[in-house]
């Protein structure tokens, strides 16, 4: 169901977006009015989220410890998995959000009967995840180049790389496939594995449809049908520069992708997609575990109802004076 | 235990496919051995937790306070406001699945929500339809559901089915951490009353009397000096420790299992050699006569309002700092907690180590050391005498209990001990270790007997790797650093690895520790004969 649900979702973004600028002729709406909106949206509710979660304290230090800890001299500290300083803990940070590392040491459980079960290094997932993340990445940067006059020399650079097979023409970007197949590994992944499919919500399929559209519009646009580049940039550019423009002749191939790409923004604050924000606050992650060289103040720390020495003498003061117990009261 | 299928029975119809309907559609159904009694009213009133009366699971109606709804989300709402983790928790999750076949309640019993993204699904679905935007509008599609009466039973079943052992959040990429989704739904569940009997119990006994067990002063005592009387017959040497002694240099606190439950007393006779053989001045305390904390299992005001002795009791008397015993979650408590919630400990000073000089930097705020570490550091330095052929008879293993390994990281000192106090070590399978540790399957308050099959499934993943290194290398013990892990995988190794027992760390070390003016010893702290000393043994009788 909830495929489906998500899967139409999607075809209707498309459909509105097609509609829309080819028969009546909206393209205004869609060049300007609705990214700009969805960019306003993306930038304020993304911001929004981060001080909301900021703003909630972080009474107690609890990272997840998964190496050995700061002990004696003769001891190795596993100083990356689990820091004790804060430098080490930027480092652990660094890992986790450009490598992934949790996900890297991924396993995979087997059962048998008898009972027996074993665990394998399980890297699929790891590598679909970092595949589909730094493709993205790449590609956005790439976009940059409709953006900014004259090009900057690392979006160049990005380009080549990217393009280092050089293969047809206009030539294929490596990132092109790779997030195709990724976002398609992803959802496979999901729908084929019957726990996956069985904790899966549209809020989970939405996103990889509108990523997987995404994809197939910009790859269309590039390599089969093309569109006016010179036109596309002329609309961007004025996006940027705050006069915006809607050039005449640009297909509608690309309203549709820009059209997902407001969708996607405009959904972004409001999803799980936002653990791009949230995996820099996670306090099992980015804290040091050092409480027991540092006192962690917890802000709303609070006096409670104690069951004091005084009251608990009181309580066996007879039972302890006989089994020779120093009393305070005799 | 009579109640609990065969081993080979029991995972005979165990498989990890989720069942056809939806899972929230698909209600829960209290079967005997899958749940705990519910908490007892008089234990509610002693630490005055509300709604306080007699209830049971299986009752049809769970005697709800009228306005519990309203109870539940003022209750949320404010956990939100008040922890990062919780909120974050709620929102970032994307669904991956790295979490689901690592937890050991999913891997033994293949019930889906216990797959940790479902479980906090369980919490996340009502929080997404009061608290966020979505939810509110697209309800079901986005994940959100009305907040019911089968969904609190739902919650009672699943967060008392997680030991909150976070292993699920070491492979989560954005660091979730179930165990803060379970302690943050036992307290709201603690807010309508809804708890069990074997957690509100121990909480009741150790905020009135200091320990779990309830032991009141003198029985702490003489339940000691009768294992002053044991060390005696088996070593001839005679020690006597002291209680609540002021002007003591440390004050000694280890969870109260040990003074009681075999094979935790054979570990606190360890304990009892080492502070005489090295001369330590020290004290035990009928007062903070408890570790174990398990207000960490109720809520966080309770696992405050429990720890609060420890502090207390040092500063009462004015010892220098504080020496912890084998204890799982009781180090979670004193590494993560302690300091914050009760601190700042500047009546004590840092510790350092009479015997051997050795400054414990990394315990310099709390001012409290964990025993393996500072059995360690006397070992480095050679101030122990030990014979490890005494243990020779033992083929050991070691089980990282939850809290210490993922709630402070403390791998190489029990080893280091291990290997210095006993010849024979292997360890199990390196993804069932260390971080990676398995839990006992009865860890958080579960530990106990109508729960039987539950946590017989849920240690069959620690109890598979146990069986690991007993066929391949013939272990018959496995140590741990944890009273709970003594009390509960003795029933664990019977069930599913008969013929390999259990024992804390520093009963190798009792075992193996030579003592001055000490008699030749032919049995080991638990009366069994020494290798070669089997004759030796019928000549004495």
């Amino acid at each position: 169901m909830g495929i489906k649900f998500s899967l139409l979702a999607v075809l209707a973004l498309v459909l509105v977006a097609f509609l829309g600028v080819e028969a009546i002729g909206m393209n205004y709406l869609f060049g300007v009015l609705v990214p700009y909106l969805a960019f306003f949206l993306f930038l304020t509710g993304f911001i929004y989220r981060i001080l909301k979660w900021a703003r909630a304290p972080v009474p107690f230090r609890i990272p997840t410890t998964s190496g050995q800890q700061k002990s004696f001299s003769w001891v190795k500290q596993n100083k990356l998995d689990n820091p004790s300083t804060k430098l080490a803990t930027v480092g652990r940070m660094a890992l986790e959000v450009l490598l992934f590392r949790s996900l890297f040491k991924n396993t995979k459980m087997e059962f048998r009967q008898g009972p027996k079960i074993s665990y394998q290094w399980e890297k699929w997932l790891w590598l679909a995840g970092l595949a589909f993340h730094y493709s993205f990445f790449i590609i956005v940067v790439r976009h940059l180049r409709f953006f900014m006059e004259p090009v900057p020399g690392f979006v160049h650079l990005t380009e080549s790389l990217d393009g280092f097979l050089q293969l047809g023409l206009p030539g294929l970007y490596i990132t092109d496939l790779l997030f195709l197949a990724a976002v398609t590994y992803l959802f496979i992944r999901r729908v084929v594995i019957p726990q996956m499919r069985y904790i899966s919500l549209p809020a989970d399929y939405f996103p990889l449809f509108l990523l997987f559209g995404l994809g197939v519009t910009g790859v269309l646009m590039r390599y089969f049908t093309k569109v006016d580049i010179v036109k596309v940039k002329e609309l961007a550019m004025g996006l940027a520069t705050l006069h915006p423009t809607v050039p005449e002749g640009i297909g509608v191939l690309f309203f549709i992708h820009l059209f997902l790409v407001s969708t996607l923004m405009a959904y972004f604050p409001f999803s799980k997609l936002m653990h791009l924000g949230g995996v820099f606050l996670s306090p099992t992650r980015n804290l040091p575990n050092d409480s027991r060289i540092r006192r962690h103040i917890n802000p709303w720390n609070y006096p409670v109802k104690v069951h004091t020495y005084e009251e608990y003498e009181d309580d066996f003061r007879e039972k302890m004076i006989e089994a020779g117990l120093p009393v305070e009261k005799e | 235990m009579a109640s609990v299928p065969k081993a080979n029975e029991l995972i005979a119809g165990t498989d990890h496919k989720p069942p056809k309907t939806g899972w929230m559609d698909t209600p829960v159904e209290f079967r005997p051995g899958t749940w705990c009694y519910s908490g007892k009213s008089k234990n509610l009133e002693v630490v005055g937790l509300p709604n306080p009366r007699e209830w049971s699971p299986i009752d049809d109606d769970w005697k709800l306070p009228e306005n519990w709804k309203e109870i539940i989300f003022e209750g949320l709402r404010e956990r939100i406001h008040k922890y990062r983790s919780f909120q974050l928790f709620m929102d970032i999750c994307v669904r991956c699945g790295a979490c689901a076949d690592k937890c050991h309640f999913f891997i033994g019993s293949g019930d889906p929500k216990n797959m940790p993204v479902l479980r906090a699904e369980l919490l996340r679905s009502v929080y997404r339809k009061d608290f966020t935007l979505a939810g509110k509008i697209l309800g079901k599609m986005a994940g959100a559901r009305e907040l019911t009466e089968d969904v609190v039973k739902e919650w009672f079943f699943y967060f008392f089915q997680c030991t909150e052992c976070r292993r699920c959040s070491v492979f989560c990429p954005y660091g979730i951490d179930t165990a803060e989704i379970t302690i943050i739904g036992r307290e709201l569940l603690n807010l309508l009353g809804l708890n069990i009997d074997w957690i509100t119990a121990p909480v009741a006994n150790c905020y009135m009397t200091g320990n779990h067990l309830g032991i009141q002063p003198h029985a702490f005592k003489d339940m000691i000096e009768f294992f002053v009387e044991e060390i005696e017959e088996v070593t001839g040497v005679k020690i006597e420790p002291t209680f609540n002694r002021k002007g003591a240099e440390i004050l000694f606190i280890t969870p109260s299992g040990d003074v009681f439950a075999d094979p935790g007393t054979y570990t606190l006779m360890g304990y009892l050699m080492l502070f005489h053989e090295i001369g330590l001045d020290y004290t035990w305390s009928t007062y903070a006569s408890e570790g174990g904390n398990f207000g960490l299992f109720t809520s966080h005001e309770m696992m405050k309002r429990l720890n609060s002795k420890m502090y207390a009791e040092a500063k009462r008397l004015g010892v220098k700092w504080i020496l912890g015993g084998e204890c799982g979650h009781m180090w979670r408590v004193i590494n993560q907690y302690m300091d914050t919630m009760n601190g700042p400990a500047d009546f004590l000073e840092e510790p350092v180590s009479p015997i051997t000089g050795t400054k414990f930097e990394n315990a310099k705020s709390t001012k409290m050391v964990h025993l393996v570490e500072f059995t360690a550091d006397l070992i480095k330095h050679g101030k122990l005498k030990l014979d490890k052929s005494r243990n020779d008879h033992l083929k050991v293993t070691f089980h990282d209990s939850c809290n210490p390994a993922r709630a402070m990281g403390f791998f190489e000192e029990p080893r280091y001990v291990l290997n210095n106090v006993c010849n024979h070590f292997y360890d199990m399978p390196p993804n069932t270790i260390r971080e990676q540790t398995f839990c006992c399957g009865s860890g958080s308050g579960l530990n106990t007997d109508e729960y039987m099959e539950m946590r017989m499934r849920g240690g069959l993943p620690r109890a598979n790797a146990v069986k690991h290194v007993h066929e391949q290398h013939g272990v018959n013990m496995l140590s741990c650093i944890c009273a709970i892990d003594r009390a509960v995988l003795p029933p664990l190794m019977n069930y599913w690895v008969p013929g390999v027992d259990v024992t804390g760390v520093h009963e190798l070390v009792g075992n193996a520790l030579v003592m001055e003016g000490e008699h030749e010893r032919t049995t080991d702290l638990r009366g069994e004969p020494l290798e070669g000393m089997e004759d030796s043994d019928n000549e004495d009788l």
